[in-house]
């Protein structure tokens, strides 16, 4: 093996000569350029019978990968029934062929000074901006991670994507739904009181409609996603940053961004539209239960009325602003997962800090979405 | 042909304010057994994660197999990873995959084979590293600590690398799982050519596996050379290092077991 490093390397080769009796083996049987070999290989092993003679002169490099090929080869053959002979390997490559062959047969922190409040303010502030510096830089770098993989799509992790969807978008199904059912129920109850007052008890729809589709539905989703999953991201990749798997990634040559964080991003922003969707219907539902028991307001008119009430704008409004507060939670999850440092109590940190902060970003964009919005007039 | 295989220049490493490598120089040989030693903390493992490329120093330069590594983009990083294994002090397994997994997922990753050859593959380096058979379909946490060892050493040899680095192989191993992990570092540097750079504070392990040792300490290389050449050394931080009490008796083994 150690000829691979200076001699030019070419492709490895099997082939039978002289109807089966002889068979060739050439080039560099290093394990990245097996893979053609294997095919040969198998037809080989089918044809011909007899005595036969490996020659293995022109095999001009051999690790243990090679050698263990080579061995599973002959043993082939031998299996068919042929008396196998190998010849010309080089005296260095059939020790390893032996060796492969018998082995196989056997089977620091200085003490911290007490600081006064208006050093700990200090510090505290400096943490807080190096913090939002941190997860600027981790956007970034996740996006160049995705752009890498839109190029080279064959980097895309799609099973990854499909059990994330799984796990944070279709298993949330039973706890959004319940949860937003009972909030429909529980806002139609409070405005139930007003709106009888002044007799306009079908404008229950309306307020319902209106609250679940353009703000309810997707704050309140995100939110439990956010404790939900985001909190799992996060305890994830800090657990394998404290057992070293994540340097074990970079080191075997696979980039940690994308196999453990893209994926997570790409599954949530297509998780959670769907889940606000699914949460509209469930929030409207509550309302109706309650509007009828209330109000005397029937099913069918409600649902008349809510026709009217909602526009197809604050529908879309709504489910558009689930993709980017996707993108926030899976983000922050996944980068204070990657802040992780030594030991499992930081772990438990970190979740804690993922969901406080996703939670609170999640609130911000949607107040900057209202501010926004009501610019724009829609 | 060029026999260095890992060349380390005038290399600068701090963590804030404690300067942890001020000025290394070290060439590690094809084909030997290159071990650093030195007090705990004296940044044995850090010199050795700058020279795999998690992490960078302040200045120096690290050539491995004739390539600089310092600044070097994610692309030819992963072309030079691919030439060498590493085998972390704590294992660094994957402990949602079985030990088959483990090395399996490498060669999933950088090659074609069909699965049913990388599960042989596999097998044929985890029995290389001593392992009974039985321990390939277990999961990480199911095996002694020795024996995780030699799995992550499965792990590490799976794409047959020409350099190893090993961060404390024999670490909170008994004496016998140790005694085993001395054998198999020599065994494996005999049967594959492998060159190892390995970190560690096993005088045994240095007695009878290395060929030449470096002293680490006060950021500096206290010295270079076989272990008998720096027995006989001068230096009064060497000198305490090799000949306190368990110096002497590891000495003394040695000398009985050969």
């Amino acid at each position: 093996m150690n000829s691979s490093a200076t001699v030019a390397l070419e492709a490895p080769e099997i082939g039978a000569e002289e109807s089966g009796a002889r068979v060739r083996c050439s080039g560099a049987w290093i394990t990245r350029l097996l893979a053609p070999l294997e095919a040969q290989i198998e037809k080989l092993a089918s044809s011909g019978r007899g005595a036969t003679l490996v020659d293995a002169a022109a095999i001009s490099a051999l690790d243990t990968s090679g050698a263990w090929l080579l061995h599973r080869t002959v043993r082939a053959l031998r299996e068919h029934g042929r008396e196998v002979r190998v010849e010309g390997l080089r005296p260095e490559f059939d020790a390893l062929l032996q060796l492969v062959a018998a082995r196989n047969a056997a089977g620091g922190i200085p003490k911290a000074r007490a600081e006064g409040a208006l050093a700990r303010l200090g510090r505290q502030a400096w943490e807080g901006l190096l913090g939002a510096y941190g997860l600027l830089a981790f956007l970034g770098e996740a996006a160049v991670a995705l752009a890498r993989s839109i190029r080279e799509p064959r980097r895309i992790r799609w099973r990854a994507i499909l059990y994330n969807l799984q796990t944070a978008g279709f298993e949330a199904l039973p706890i959004t739904g319940m949860l937003l059912f009972l909030l429909g129920i529980v806002i139609a109850y409070q405005g139930a009181e007003q709106l009888r007052r002044v007799g306009a008890n079908i404008y229950i729809a309306d307020l319902v409609g209106l609250a679940m589709a353009r703000e309810l539905a997707p704050l309140i989703t995100a939110i439990i996603v956010a404790g939900r999953s985001g909190s799992a991201y996060t305890a994830q990749i800090g657990t394998m940053k404290v057992t070293d798997e994540i340097d074990a990634l970079r080191t075997i040559g696979i980039g940690p961004l994308d196999l453990l964080v893209l994926p997570k991003v790409l599954a949530l922003a297509i998780a959670l539209p769907l889940l606000t969707v699914y949460t509209d219907v469930m929030g409207v539902l509550g309302g109706m239960v309650m509007a009828r028991a209330q109000l005397d307001v029937s099913y069918a008119t409600f649902v008349e009325r809510l026709g009217e009430a909602i526009s197809l704008t604050s529908y879309v409004i709504g489910i558009g602003k689930a993709p980017v507060f996707a993108v926030i939670i899976s983000l922050v999850g996944c980068y204070q997962g990657f802040r992780v440092a030594g030991s499992a109590e930081s772990v438990g940190r970190q979740t804690t800090v993922s969901v406080v902060q996703s939670i609170f970003l999640v609130i911000l964009v949607d107040a900057l979405f209202s501010i926004a919005f009501s610019w724009l007039d829609l | 042909m060029n026999d260095t295989v890992v060349e380390i220049r005038d290399l600068h490493t701090r963590f804030g304010a404690a300067e942890v490598h001020r000025g290394i120089s070290l060439a590690v040989r094809r084909g030997e057994v290159f071990a650093l030693v030195g007090a705990s903390g004296c940044g044995k493992s850090t010199l050795l994660r700058e020279t795999i490329v998690l992490q960078a120093p302040v200045s120096g330069s690290v050539r491995v197999l004739g390539q600089e590594v310092t600044g070097l983009d994610d692309d030819a990083a992963l072309a030079l990873r691919r030439r060498w294994g590493v085998v972390f002090e704590r294992g660094a397994l994957f402990s949602a995959l079985t030990v088959t997994e483990n090395v399996t997922m490498v060669l999933e990753e950088h090659t074609r084979l069909s699965a049913s050859l990388r599960e042989e593959i596999a097998a044929a380096k985890i029995a290389l590293t001593g392992l009974p058979p039985d321990a390939g379909p277990k999961y990480p946490s199911e095996l002694s600590g020795g024996m995780r060892k030699r799995a992550a050493l499965a792990r590490a040899l799976a794409l047959d690398p020409e350099l190893l680095f090993l961060d404390e192989p024999t670490a909170g191993l008994d004496p016998l799982s140790a005694t085993g992990i001395d054998e198999l570092v020599r065994h494996l540097r005999d049967a594959l050519g492998l060159t190892m750079f390995l970190a560690t504070h096993d005088l045994d392990l240095l007695w009878r596996a290395a060929d030449r040792v470096a002293v680490l300490g006060e950021g500096r290389v206290l010295g270079v050379g076989t272990m008998h050449e720096l027995s006989g050394s001068a230096d009064p931080l060497i000198h305490e290092y090799f000949h306190g009490p368990r110096g002497r008796a590891a000495r003394e083994q040695a000398w009985n077991r050969r």
